[in-house]
């Protein structure tokens, strides 16, 4: 366990949080709503990890803080999930097929536009 | 007040996921584990606390802050991407529709739980 590590992780994810935390402070959603921010935020967190992967290699520190910090930080799977269980159940069906979706088609954009620039 | 409670549960969350990762990493071969049981547990976690539900000081501590840095949607994605990309066609299908199933089931759970106390 490397502490420098865990504090770069640390440091990233808590930047992530407050951003999503603010996203979700000026659109908040009402309630029995479609959640947009938080779909954007997934989605969008998608698309940039998929640019990380490819434009920045895995053992660097900046991996790090962007992948596991930032980016973790960012999105969130357990707020995806519970907006599902506290949704009016066709909003939260709708909610997390159009999350899972954005997310694996974001994260494949992301990757190949990061390709093509590399090139 | 808010951003200091979202600020340190995250300081916490974001860390402990990586370290779940790197204990379980390999366990499964290449099935994500690590993210797989974070999520899970995140989701049974902000579930509980929003059915008790909780004052909004816990909630943005534990919930936004701690929940929602522990758990992960982008890396999640990306490892998805990732098995495919390496022929695991049909890992990378198990390991999202499990992810949502028994997410989902996690946070109903811990949703009812909470409600019942």
């Amino acid at each position: 366990m490397n502490l420098r590590t865990l504090t770069v992780i640390a440091a990233g994810g808590v930047l992530g949080a407050l951003t999503r935390y603010g996203l979700n402070t000026v659109w908040p959603h009402p309630e029995g709503g479609f959640p947009w921010a938080t779909w954007l935020i997934n989605v969008s967190g998608c698309l940039v990890i998929g640019g990380v992967s490819v434009l920045v290699p895995t053992p660097r520190r900046l991996r790090l803080f962007l992948g596991t910090g930032f980016l973790g930080g960012y999105t969130t799977f357990s707020t995806a999930m519970t907006d599902v269980v506290v949704s009016p159940t066709v909003i939260g069906f709708a909610y997390l097929f159009a999350t899972v979706a954005g997310a694996l088609l974001a994260v494949w954009t992301g990757s190949s536009l990061a390709r093509r620039v590399r090139r | 007040m808010t951003v200091l409670l979202v600020a340190l549960g995250a300081a916490v969350g974001a860390p402990l996921r990586y370290l779940t990762d790197q204990a379980l990493r390999a366990r499964a071969g290449t099935f994500p584990l690590g993210t797989f049981a974070v999520n899970v547990a995140g989701s049974l976690l902000l579930g509980f606390l929003i059915g008790l539900p909780v004052p909004p000081a816990l909630g943005a501590l534990l919930g936004t802050g701690f929940c929602g840095a522990l758990t992960t949607y982008s890396t999640f994605s990306l490892e998805a991407l990732t098995l495919v990309e390496n022929g695991e066609r049909v890992r990378a299908l198990t390991y999202v529709l499990a992810s949502l199933t028994v997410g989902l089931g996690a946070a109903s759970l811990g949703h009812l739980a909470g409600s019942a106390l």
